[in-house]
């Protein structure tokens, strides 16, 4: 663990903690006053529909993007009050695997996962090459250390990019979309990664996710945000719950149940359907013939 | 007097496009700034490593991969030069014999630097441009950060050097390549008057000054293409359609740069009678 990790949290404090935070783009409030907390060796995952603010939350987590009203604080530090360097320091201690895997095409997988090793320790190229190989063996890509991004298929690269993300032994781990596009036994070894350095090394893990099988897999809490604002935030048990019972008639609780058990009647559907759809039509219509 | 809705529109566009302007021009001079202080940092502290192979990569890149059409198109334009000026030197004045003096002087101090830069700008510029767009579009600079490696540390600064370098190595071959194509043309079409002595005539014209002026002016030739490459790059958003709006931007901004670059050098020359 890197020096400070442990003493610069007190006890119960979050390694996370995302406060008021509001994110508007052109004047609309994509994120709008969010809150929520992370602690460690806990895996939350973020749901929500298309365009909800999942990843916009994400990048502000990871200091990608900042805010417009309130602040994300990452091991007791308020990210939008350090420097540069300070920053650097933070960024050192967290990983994400983005939803491309984000590899550099310019370097083999090896490489890639060797240069946060080579720029941010002082270990020799021996060990670095040793390291380098069992980060890619946790991810299965041993024999994959030598070839080029172009030269492995998107699964692969989603893999190698965690191999990447798991370089420095971060604390906390963040993932985007780690299941799109995988097939069912990949995305359940990504799955059962990410549950073993949570369960087994105490890492943090914030997962912005739509597959529901793995959700419900990895989560030891989860937040639904709809309309840029947290609509619900508990225990995986407490959304289990709402996923196994019936529908109520109360409109947050049956918006949640239908997401989560993906079905295609509900309150999602239905508050799409009535958007004023004939008044729409009329006013374009007047538009363009007037 | 109060000011109708058009002529406020009009003024608050003209506004927005100078503010843009000024905007732009900031942020390349932050990058500048951003890229002279790595590179400092590379040569005095052991912990920053300056990327060597990355600029002698790029120098290939840059450099060796378009020294064939610089070679090409500046022997053209010696051939051009020879023999738009001879029809007017030698009827009535019969000065052919003074074409090696203009195209010496011409070729060392501005056509070799600028037509250089517009070859680069098309094809490392353009390239660069791309490269970083897709790189910004594929996530890759936002990994980076995310790992605390500095994008105009690992991006920028080998890309800026080995502009610069080639674009000093290659006004060299420029200015060769446009008096051997004067000669060329001279020795095939315009005869002995011009030929004999061409070599002689065009040392006696030029000195050290017109050489080191021309690559001067090389120099911040390639400072302008590679800082509007990397920028134009860094700041692509919305896919595939963004990167083809930086490689465009890239080439139409580095020309229109390069020339004023060029109009200020001569000015400057031309008051300091350099």
């Amino acid at each position: 663990m890197p020096e400070n990790a442990a003493n610069s949290l007190r006890d119960g404090q979050p390694v996370i903690r995302v406060v008021n935070l509001v994110k508007r783009f052109e004047g609309r409030a994509v994120l709008d006053g969010i809150n929520l907390e992370v602690h460690k060796g806990q895996t939350l995952v973020i749901m929500g529909g298309s365009g909800c603010g999942k990843s916009t939350l994400l990048r502000q987590m990871i200091a990608s993007i900042w805010p417009d009203e309130g602040h994300v604080e990452m091991f007791g530090q308020n990210l939008g009050e350090l420097d540069d360097g300070e920053l650097d320091k933070i960024r050192k201690r967290f990983g994400i695997l983005f939803q491309s895997g984000a590899l550099f095409n310019s370097m083999t997988v090896g490489d890639n996962v060797a240069l946060p090793l080579r720029e941010h320790s002082s270990l020799d190229g021996n060990t670095i090459e040793v390291m380098v190989r069992m980060k890619l063996e946790l991810v299965g890509l041993r024999h994959a250390v030598d070839l080029m991004p172009s030269e492995i298929s998107g699964g692969m690269k989603k893999r190698a990019g965690l191999a990447r993300a798991m370089a420095l032994d971060p604390e906390i781990l963040f993932y985007d979309e780690p299941s799109a596009g995988l097939d069912p036994v990949t995305s359940a070894e990504i799955d059962q990664l990410m549950m073993d350095l949570t369960q087994k090394l105490g890492v943090a893990s914030v997962v912005v996710t739509h597959e529901m099988d793995s959700a419900f897999r990895i989560a030891d809490r989860m937040v639904m945000l709809d309309g840029g604002k947290v609509l619900k935030a508990g225990a995986r048990s407490e959304f289990e719950a709402i996923r196994d019972a019936s529908a109520t008639g109360e409109t947050t609780h049956d918006l949640i149940r239908q997401f989560l058990r993906g079905d295609s009647d509900g309150p999602i559907t239905r508050r799409r359907l009535s958007s004023n759809y004939e008044e729409d039509i009329l006013n374009a219509a007047a538009g363009k013939y007037s | 007097m109060t000011m109708s809705q058009a002529q406020r529109g009009w003024l608050e566009r003209l506004g927005a496009k100078v503010l843009g302007g000024f905007r732009y021009v900031g942020g390349m001079s932050l990058m500048l700034g951003d890229t002279l202080r790595w590179t400092v940092l590379g040569l005095v502290s052991p912990r920053v490593r300056l990327g060597r192979r990355a600029i002698a990569e790029q120098l290939v890149r840059v450099g060796v991969r378009s020294l064939g059409i610089v070679v090409l198109v500046q022997l053209f334009i010696g051939v051009i030069l020879a023999l738009q000026m001879t029809p007017p030197l030698r009827d009535p004045w019969r000065q052919e014999a003074m074409i090696p003096n203009i195209i010496g002087e011409a070729g060392f101090r501005m056509l070799g630097p600028i037509l250089t830069a517009v070859v680069i700008t098309g094809f490392a510029g353009a390239s660069i441009a791309a490269e970083i767009g897709t790189m910004v579009v594929a996530e890759e600079i936002e990994a980076m950060e995310a790992i605390a490696l500095n994008p105009v540390r690992f991006l920028v600064v080998p890309r800026f050097w080995a502009t610069f370098l080639a674009m000093i190595l290659l006004s060299v071959v420029a200015d060769l390549c446009i008096a051997l194509g004067g000669h060329i043309t001279a020795l095939l079409v315009l005869g002995p008057t011009v030929y004999e002595g061409y070599w002689t005539r065009m040392q006696r014209q030029l000195d050290m000054l017109d050489f080191t002026t021309g690559l001067i002016q090389a120099g911040v030739f390639g400072t302008l293409i590679s800082l509007i490459a990397c920028y134009e790059g860094l700041k692509v958003r919305g896919g595939a359609e963004g990167v083809g709006r930086a490689t465009t931007m890239t080439v139409v901004y580095s020309i229109v740069a390069i020339i004023i670059a060029a109009c200020v050098f001569t000015v400057v020359f031309y008051v300091y009678k350099l």
